[in-house]
């Protein structure tokens, strides 16, 4: 560690020499420029960049087909189009499609929340023999490009048998093909990123108390549910809103398993405006409003739980 | 990267027999951890095997796999649009992950300037990272269109030309790249959060040797940096090569298959020509350069890579 200063390091000397007096404050001005002003004029232009696909979704979102064949195009709409968000929730089965969009991202909260904190506490809060080269092969499966598996999971999931209601009873058959069961179910068996992010923030807790607990003769399980879940739900949150964002926003998935135009969630639904002949250009940014302001939304409401999840996860 | 590890006796593996303590920590340990191990298992190397096994037939997805050998691999060799595709691939990721490197440098230290808004800059930086892609891509098309969109306008303001971004073979992969750094502001949280581990004391002594800010950034904050770049090299990588959405939402591999990519061409054989078998071999050799490409970084990693010697 390269905490203490170097030994070598040559005798305290002020950066600059004394200067004149009118000299002085200007090297005050031009520190103030250097320290103030430079980085905020470059953070701004940088920000404007970055709002730049923002302000343009609104802008094009809501103009009307007159306006939108103008040129040069013009930077803010004359007359505000709203009626282009209603055109475009009913030009896709908007609602149903967020119906289903909702109900995988749900799932896909409830199974990352019940299964990464549970193995990243085995992970992290129990001693065992191989469990830290186990946890290398964890980390290694972040690497691992997902579209090589598509095939394969595709044909396995087209052979395994679901469960199914048939005369009032539950019956195994047909597969999960076409349904919700391939985005979902793999939720509940955890994933690397987040078992990782547990992982850290579970071994800030004192490991004293569980000792304590164990002492007391509680089980693991126990000390895992009564003890140090409860202090770890800030972990549980951020988890929740990237596992609920990776839903949201997740394309390849839907695009391969679900082929029933009813069963579409919203990403999918998306490219209907883009289909024609005509893209509907105006359409295509209102309902890419709608889609966005959620995410938008939980960004601003949970803006802290994102910056230190991400440094949590970060690697050290 | 190094994963902390308290509280491991050292050696427990070297001893064959185990305590009646470490047993029984075990047998809890592993029926923790046993959700991931079904995953693991289930998804991720039978789907594996699967696909290898896969890759040596003739198979269309329904009915019975014929056993080819070595045919697909033969068919690939022979195959412009795999050739094609896996050159998109790689000239995609050998700009987008550098530069990505180096814009969410330079963003995370645009976020760790000293002005007390700084979180807002933060925020906004950070935000397009995690849109949708297939939103983000939908707003480019329009964005970055030549009659429709502002980023031409602003182009144009400029005295440069009026570029048909997505409709020209030889822009269309650089106005892909260009969407790319959109999401540099995920890694730029990593980036800066790494930044803010360096410690001071680093900076003070340069500072008393007279070391001026580009030395400083050179000389301290790379070295100390190259842990996470690392990681994020080896990360985008693996990310690069599987670029997909972008591509399928805005030009669908055109024009003249200028962003026809990998991933594209292998999700076109499996599930629009019905060519699992032919798939699977793409994917295996798929993952072959991933694994050959990341192991390359990870050795030449060892010139540069700083690790911290406590």
């Amino acid at each position: 560690m390269a905490r203490e200063r170097p030994m070598t390091s040559a005798p305290a000397v002020q950066a600059a020499d004394p200067p004149a007096i009118t000299a002085g404050r200007w090297l005050w001005v031009s520190k103030h420029l250097q320290r103030q002003v430079v980085p905020r004029i470059v953070l701004a232009l940088v920000c404007a960049l970055y709002l730049l696909p923002f302000y343009w979704m609104v802008a094009t979102a809501l103009k009307t087909n007159q306006e939108l064949v103008a040129y040069p195009p013009t930077m803010w709409p004359d007359t505000l189009a709203w009626s282009n968000f209603s055109d475009a929730v009913d030009y896709i089965p908007f609602w149903r499609y967020l119906r289903n969009t909702s109900i995988i991202t749900v799932l896909t909260i409830v199974g990352s929340v019940v299964s990464n904190p549970l193995i990243a506490y085995g992970f992290s809060r129990i001693d065992w023999p191989g469990r830290d080269k186990i946890f290398y092969v964890v980390l290694a499966t972040v690497f691992i490009p997902f579209p090589v598996l598509i095939v394969a999971l595709f044909d396995i999931f087209a052979t395994i048998p679901r469960p199914m209601w048939s005369n009032g009873g539950i019956e195994l058959g047909g597969n999960w093909i076409n349904t919700y069961l391939p985005l979902v179910v793999p939720m509940f068996f955890g994933n690397a990123f987040w078992i990782f992010l547990m992982r850290q923030f579970f071994m800030r807790i004192p490991f004293e108390i569980s000792d304590a607990a164990r002492i007391d003769g509680a089980s693991e399980f126990r000390i895992f549910y009564q003890i140090v879940l409860p202090q770890a739900l800030p972990a549980i949150g951020v988890i929740s809103i990237f596992a609920g964002l990776y839903a949201w926003n997740d394309f390849l998935g839907p695009l391969i398993y679900l082929q029933d135009e009813t069963k579409y969630t919203l990403a999918i639904g998306l490219t209907f405006f883009k289909a024609q002949r005509e893209i509907q250009f105006s359409l295509l940014m209102a309902a890419s409003t709608l889609v966005v302001l959620p995410v938008v939304a939980l960004f601003l409401l949970f803006q802290r739980a994102f910056v230190e999840g991400i440094s949590l996860g970060s690697v050290k | 990267m190094s994963v902390a590890t308290p509280r491991t006796q050292k050696g427990v593996l070297s001893r064959v027999r185990l305590t009646r303590k470490e047993r029984r920590n075990l047998g809890v340990g592993l029926l923790f951890v046993s959700p991931w191990i079904v995953g693991f298992l289930a998804f991720l190397v039978y789907p594996i095997y699967y696909t290898l096994r896969i890759s040596f037939t003739k198979y269309s997805g329904f009915g019975e796999p014929a056993w080819i050998g070595l045919d697909n691999y033969r068919a690939l060799l022979s195959d412009d649009l795999f050739w094609t595709s896996l050159y998109n691939t790689l000239y995609y990721t050998a700009l987008a992950v550098p530069l990505g490197a180096v814009v969410a440098m330079g963003l995370a230290l645009a976020m760790n300037q000293p002005v007390p808004e700084v979180p807002i800059y933060r925020a906004i930086l950070y935000l397009p990272a995690i849109l949708p892609l297939f939103a983000l891509s939908f707003i480019f098309l329009i964005l970055m269109d030549p009659t429709k969109g502002i980023f031409n306008q602003i182009l144009i303001h400029l005295g440069l030309p009026n570029v048909n971004w997505f409709g020209n073979p030889k822009w269309s992969k650089l106005a892909l790249v260009f969407l790319a750094q959109f999401g540099a502001g995920q890694v730029a949280l990593i980036f800066l959060a790494g930044l803010k581990g360096i410690p001071v004391t680093l900076y003070e002594a340069a500072m008393l040797d007279g070391a001026g800010a580009w030395n400083r950034f050179r000389n301290i904050t790379i070295p100390m940096m190259t842990p996470v770049i690392l990681y994020d090299l080896i990360l985008g990588l693996s990310l690069g090569l599987q670029v997909f959405t972008q591509a399928y939402v805005i030009t669908q591999g055109g024009p003249a298959d200028s962003t026809r990519f990998y991933v594209m061409y292998l999700y076109d054989n499996a599930f629009r020509y019905g060519k699992m078998g032919y798939a699977s071999a793409l994917a295996w050799v798929l993952f072959v350069i991933t694994f050959v490409l990341a192991m390359l970084i990870f050795r030449w990693s060892q010139r540069w890579v700083h690790y911290e010697t406590t």
